[in-house]
This record gives C-alpha cells, structure tokens and sequence, in this order.
C-alpha cells in the first residue's frame, strides 16, 4: 500500500486569547503577559475563560444553538472555523464526503437541578426516589443531547453537512491523541482523503472542574507558570475553555484543489505509560520525543501540553532536559488545560509556526530558552495530567 | 492456497473468539439457548426505586458481582467478562493479548451515590452544591470517586487486565458504538498496523438517571405490565426501546495469523460501512438515505452484491420511528426481495443494549452462521401492516446463513453496518 503525506490545510482555534489563527498568533507572539485568567469565579481555582463568541457566525440557526450545551456549541463553532480556513466550509460534496474524528469529554450537568437534590437529600431517607422525582420534573428533554459525547460530532454533521464517517473517542487527552493518530493513519493508508479532527473543552463550570479535583490535580490561586507550581497549594493544573478543529489532507488531494498546507504531520507516538515510578516515566517520555522527532536539527521547539499536574509535568520538564536540543513552550501558561483538546491544539500551534517560520517567544521566561534555530519540524506533545500520552511532528510540506 | 487478501488487496479479518453477556445470561452458549427459545430477558425494575418513573422494566443484567455497585463497576465486568471468554476461545493467553484494545463504553458520568457521598462529607451550608462537593475533593477525599469520574479509566483498567498494547481507544458512537469498536479493529489489521485486535462493546449503565433521560426524549416503551412482550420491533403496538445492558467481545485477527497460528476462524468481518445523517440529533432524514448509504457502503467494503446477503439483523429497535425507517432503507436497497429477506430483531428479547449492542448483535450473528438458526422476532402478534417483512416471528429458523448484514443506527445521526461470512471468499 503507497504511503500518503499528511497536510494540515484548515486551523479552527478559540481560547481564552481569542479565535481563529490570526488572533492566537498575535496574542502568543506577545508572549506571557497576553494570558487573560479569571483566579475569582472559581475560586480558589483559576480559570482562562472563553472570550466572547458570536455563535451566530459558524451556528446560523438559533436553535441549532439551544440544542447545544457550551462545550457543543464551541467544538461546533471551531470546526466551521476550520472548514473555513480550508476553503471546504460551503463546498457541499467536500463535506459530504469528509470523515470526521472528534474527541469529547461529557457535556455540562445543570448545576441547578443537582443542587436542589443534593439539598434536599439532607433531608430524606428516600434519595433514591428524590433523584426520580426531580430529574422527572426538572431536567429539560433535549439535556441529554446536549450532554452526550457523540452530539459534538453529530452537531458538526447537521450545522456544517460533514457525513463522511464520524468517530467520537472519550477519555481526556488521550482521546484527542488517538484521534489525531487515526486520523493520520486514515490517510496515510488512502481510507481517507480529508478529515475534520479536533475537540472541545468548556472548563467554566462546577462539574467540569470536579472531575480534574476528585483526583485533587487543580492549581489553587495565585496563578504561577506551568513549570512553577510542584510547590504551591493544589495538584498544578489550571484549566482552560477552548477547542481546536484540524482538517488534514492528503497531500494530492490538497494540491489538486490547490490549498496550500500550513505544514504537515509527519509522525504521530502515542502511550500508555507506567508512572509509577518517576525515573521510568520519565524515560519513557524522553524515548517517545525521540521516537516521534528522529533525528532533528541541534535545536527544536517543542510546542508542550504540559498541564501543570506535578508528576506529568515534572516528568515531561525532566525528560526535555536530557533532550539537548529541546526548546520547549508551555501554551498551557496562555490558554489553561483544554484537556480532550489539548493535543489538538498543540498541533494546531506547531503548523501555525512553521507556516510563519518563526518561533514562538518564551511563555515562560524562567524555564524556557530562546530558539535561534531553523523551524523545519516543530514537536507537539500532551503528557496527560494523569494517564496516556502523545506526541507528533509537524514538519513544513 | 488460502488467499489471505481481499478485493481490495486488505488483508482480510477474522474473527477467532468472542463472549457475550446479556440479561439472558452469561456466555454465547447459555445466550443462544435462551435466544433461539425465544426467551426474554426483559423484567421489572429492581435495581431502584421506580416511583415516578413511566416505564419501570428494562433488560439490566442483574445477576454480576457489581450490578450494584455502580455503572462504572458494571461496565467494567460486563467487559472484561466478554473478553475473557473471547480471548480463551481464540487460544490466547488471558493476560497478554499483545494487540490494541477498542472499547465501545457509555459516556459513565459520577454517579449519584458519589455525590451523595460526597456530600454527606462535606459539612458547611446546606444549599452549596458543587462548592461542597469541591471543597471534599480539595480536602483529597475523593480518590476514589476521581478514577470513576475518567472517560479512560476502564479502558485503562481492562489494558492492565488483558495485557493488551498501546493507548486503548474507547469510543462511543451512541447506539452503534459496538458496530464501530469492530469496525476500528478490522480497520487497524487492514491498515497493517497490528495482527490483532481486541473489539468490545459494554454498557452498564442504566441508571435511574439515565432512564428518565431516554424517558424525556420519548423513547423508551412504557408497557410495564408484561416486561417480557414490551419490546415488539415491527409490530403494530410498538411503543419505545426496552432500555438494557449488556456486553460483547471479540478477537479479531488477520486471516493469515489465524491460519497461520491454527486457530478455528469462527467468521469473517468482511465489510464495514457508515454514514452520518445530518437531518436531526434524534430522527433520521426523512428519505432513509444515510441508512440506506450505510448499507450500501458495507456492501462495496466486503465486495458483495445485494443477492448475496442470507439474514440481515436488523437494529430493530421497537421505537415508532426506527422500525419504520430501517423498514423503508433496506427496500430501498434490497428492493421486492426485502420482503423474502429473513430479518430478526435480538432487542425482541434482550432489549437495546445501547453502547453494546452493535457488539451483542454481531456476536448473534456470528451464531447465526455457526449454528444454521436464525433467531426469532418474538413478541410478533399483531404485525405493523406498513412494513412487510420476513421478521422470523416468534419462533427460530433451521436455515443454512452464509452471509449476514448487521445494522446499527444511533442518535446523533450514527449510521454504521457490518457484513459478515462465514467463509472468506
């Protein structure tokens, strides 16, 4: 079977820096101070909030809108982003036949409705019919929808008509990791020609945080850089709302519609590594960065998805230590954990820099170096703030 | 000489082990039993109260260790139990599958005994909600409840149990995420990137909440009184899904491996097609066609015309809408020869199994082929005279079946098919 190049030809980006990729790419050129983070709403926890959003732009039916809870609506929005950029948006047999890979998490409970049963629960022996008699009275219908993980996916088929095949993939950051490595493989092998990969993640909301703090990994405020907080309150990670869409070509397919490619992708390591023990993740994160980058030039920027989390982070600073050539950026320092769309992002932020040749400034000038380099390949990492891991390498095409 | 490739020069895919678990039982063997008795393993509700509730059965498997522990803790054993009798059955060695994992799982939220729980801990102001529940997480604890709270934790857990490579992927694709977990195994051996896969499907999820969630779309049938006939697909009196639980499993291997390695091939995956509808998150396009491109598409991936599939398993879900449909999208394909065209509906008797039962229903349709009987539709009394099929009503067929189509359609718009043979060519 011939191999096919992989392309990276549509770039959807929103963040608490904006949308789309001019906007990142100005906010990130302007290096640490550009991060805009909320350490009140939740605290004692920070968050970098999403900016405002004209839903109405990439969603144009208003209840195509109501039918979607936040995080819907942003992955929804960041993949007509995307489609956009390709030039595929209103193409309508490029989307017919486009295969869709989304990673998602759960969509956001109604905080209302739990609070009532959690109140009322103080008061009854009967929770279990407490639970039928609210949530038979209370709970909107349509929810459900809006919280199930494949309704990302299937807003993107009816708002923007993407009805190739459609994969959704649950489990934090490993799912975006495993979507982008299915992704690459489809086309790789000639199963796919394009594909629209990407995820969301709406961090401001109660529910969202308790699933990173049941497992005790939120930073408590005041804000410090990703590589400085082992030793503050809390377990490191302070989260993000934001999503990232890719749509991947091969690379005929994208020369003959004439798209020029941000970069392409050229090797995707994916993992599942033993952190038990600190010295043995550690290496195991040091050999997959080889294994995903090769040989590379005597520098090479490193675009991290480092989360905060101690021991993830930790050992992902460790291993590029021993990595000589490494020059790392923390994008989470500007735009918080955007968990499922943590890979993605990275990826995203790699082909944004090679396309601009240029590097991005320290995020972080403490622990990052300056990159006086050539940007042929950049590296995209996310080490999960507490299982699986991933890695790519973006190359100019 | 074995030919190992197919029409399309891919490698092809075996299937040398798979295990079942649904309301009927434990194992292919005792499932099959029931199945081709025409047995129901629809019943009351036990599992919690059913005040207030407008149905009160459903096909919950009742009968495991952690049935009761939690939906995290049921679909966990649903799982691995399927795998563990899949693996045996393909001859591999239990804990080290050495081949990737793809985990068809339902979206398992906290669930509410967590958050009681955690509530209870917390002290302070009554009226707090999830500041409380916060402030017990930030006091560290919640350890346990964090593990559950992980979209990969089961797959995680099933990876360490099974000895199987790399980062496992689980999925959901709503009601045909079990058709999808086999589709990404076939096409991870076709790509040449492993030898074998291990594809499960398992939901043990029907909680109170997510019953009243399905209960709020409409859903789900509401004839409590005789559990065992409420699930009626292609009947006249069909009303709504039986909502259920349950579990799939299988090894599925390049055929060279196979052959090569003496292991009995079971059946051949010979064919795997989707589409998405773009119409609407609960109702399909009107005209039936990305169905009907679903199926059309499974076809062209295995190679095979219209006249050459035996038995179709249909989704056959007992909703209004979904029998009706599925209906309309295969005479579309299959034209006057549907009506002659034997099509069951499992979810007669085990209910739907949501995330599981594009797994369960390829399991039983691997049965089908290996023991030459085709599973009745039972509950078949009054038939719904719009729609004229063969539905093998109420009592098995002695038929010899070399080919089956089996069809998934989720919400979301999830349209996935399977095609498989018994023979390779």
């Amino acid at each position: 079977m011939s191999e096919h190049d992989v392309a990276i030809t549509g770039i959807g980006l929103v963040s608490s820096l904006g949308e789309g990729t001019d906007a990142h790419w100005q906010k990130l050129q302007a290096g640490g101070d550009a991060a805009l983070i909320d350490c009140d709403r939740f605290a004692p926890y920070c968050v970098h909030p999403l900016p405002e959003i004209d839903w109405g732009l990439q969603i144009p039916k208003r209840g195509d809108q109501r039918q979607m809870e936040t995080w819907q609506r942003l992955g929804t929005y960041t993949a007509g982003l995307a489609l956009e950029d390709a030039g595929i948006k209103d193409d309508i047999e490029l989307c017919a036949s486009m295969d869709l890979v989304a990673a998602a998490g759960g969509g956001e409970r109604d905080v209302e409705v739990d609070r009532s049963i959690l109140a009322e629960s103080e008061r009854r022996n009967d929770r279990d019919v407490l639970i039928n008699e609210k949530l038979t009275t209370e709970l909107r219908p349509t929810l459900f929808l809006a919280q199930l993980s494949n309704l990302l996916a299937g807003n993107i088929s009816i708002v923007h008509k993407v009805t190739g095949s459609s994969r959704t993939f649950m489990g934090e950051e490993g799912s975006g990791v495993s979507a982008i490595e299915t992704a690459v493989a489809r086309i790789r092998s000639g199963q796919s020609s394009h594909v629209l990969v990407g995820a969301a993640f709406q961090c401001e909301h109660p529910d969202m945080l308790l699933n990173y703090e049941l497992g005790g990994f939120l930073h408590q405020a005041p804000w410090r850089p990703v590589a400085d907080r082992e030793a503050a309150p809390g377990g490191g990670v302070v989260t993000g709302s934001g999503a990232a869409f890719l749509v991947l070509e091969s690379s005929e397919h994208a020369a003959a519609r004439n798209r020029r490619a941000y970069a392409g992708i050229t090797s995707v390591v994916s993992g599942r590594a033993n952190r038990s023990d600190a010295d043995r993740f550690e290496n195991e994160i040091l050999q997959m960065a080889h294994k995903a980058a090769g040989e590379n030039d005597p520098e090479l920027l490193v675009v991290s998805g480092a989360s905060g989390a101690h021991r993830a982070t930790l050992a992902e600073l460790g291993a590029f230590g021993d990595m000589p050539s490494a020059r790392l950026r923390c994008f989470s320092n500007m735009t918080g954990h955007l968990k499922e769309a943590q890979f993605p992002f990275a990826i995203a932020l790699a082909a944004l820099s090679i396309s601009k040749n240029t590097a991005f400034p320290t995020f972080d000038a403490n622990t990052e170096s300056d990159f006086n380099g050539d940007l042929r390949s950049v590296l995209a990492t996310s080490i999960g703030y507490n299982r699986n891991e991933g890695m790519a390498l973006v190359t100019a095409s | 000489m074995t030919k190992y490739t197919d029409h399309l020069d891919r490698p092809i895919v075996a299937v040398t082990g798979f295990g079942v678990v649904t309301s009927l039982g434990t194992g292919k063997n005792e499932n099959w039993r029931a199945l081709t008795e025409g047995k129901s393993g629809i019943h009351a509700i036990t599992r919690f109260p059913t005040d207030h509730l407008n149905t009160r059965i459903s096909g919950m498997v009742d009968f495991l260790e952690s049935s009761s522990k939690g939906p995290w803790e049921l679909t966990y054993e649903l799982a691995e139990t399927a795998a563990v009798e899949a693996t045996q059955q393909s001859g591999m060695d239990g804990d080290r599958f050495d081949g990737p994992l793809f985990l068809a799982a339902p979206p398992v939220e906290t669930d509410w005994n967590t958050r009681f729980a955690l509530n209870d801990m917390a002290g302070g102001e009554a009226d707090d909600g999830y500041r409380r529940l916060l402030d017990v997480a930030r006091r560290g604890d919640a350890k346990d409840a964090f593990e559950r709270s992980q979209f990969c934790s089961i797959a995680d857990h099933l990876a360490d149990r099974l000895g199987t490579s790399g980062l496992p992927i689980t999925l959901s694709t709503a009601c045909a995420s079990g058709a999808t977990a086999i589709q990404l195994g076939v096409e991870a051996i076709r790509r040449g990137e492993c030898q074998r896969a291990l594809t499960i499907g398992a939901d043990g999820s029907a909680t109170a909440e997510a019953l009243i969630r399905f209960s709020l779309l409409s859903a789900l049938s509401t004839q409590n009184d005789e559990p065992e006939a409420a699930s009626k697909p292609f009947s006249k009196g069909r009303d709504g899904f039986v909502m259920a639980e349950g579990s799939a499993a299988f090894v599925l291997e390049s055929l060279e491996n196979a052959v090569e390695r003496g292991a009995q091939v079971l059946g051949i995956v010979r064919g795997c097609g989707e589409q998405a509808d773009d119409f609407h998150r609960t109702r399909s396009k009107p005209d039936g066609s990305p169905a009907i491109g679903a199926v059309r598409a499974a076809l062209e991936d295995a190679g095979m015309a219209e006249d050459e599939i035996d038995y179709i398993n249909a989704h056959g879900t007992s909703t209004p809408e979904n029998d009706k449909m599925e209906y309309m999208s295969l005479s579309a394909v299959f034209g006057e020869r549907m009506k002659s065209i034997p099509i069951s509906s499992n979810k007669s008797m085990i209910g739907h199994t949501l995330s599981a039962a594009g797994a369960i229903e390829a399991a039983f349709s691997l049965m089908t082929m290996l023991e030459e009987t085709i599973p009745p539709t039972i509950n078949y009394e009054t038939p719904d005279p719009a729609i004229e099929l063969d539905v093998v009503p109420n009592v098995k067929r002695h038929a010899m079946i070399n080919s089956v189509l089996s069809n998934s359609f989720g919400f979301g718009g999830q349209n996935t098919c399977l095609v498989m043979t018994r023979e390779a060519v």
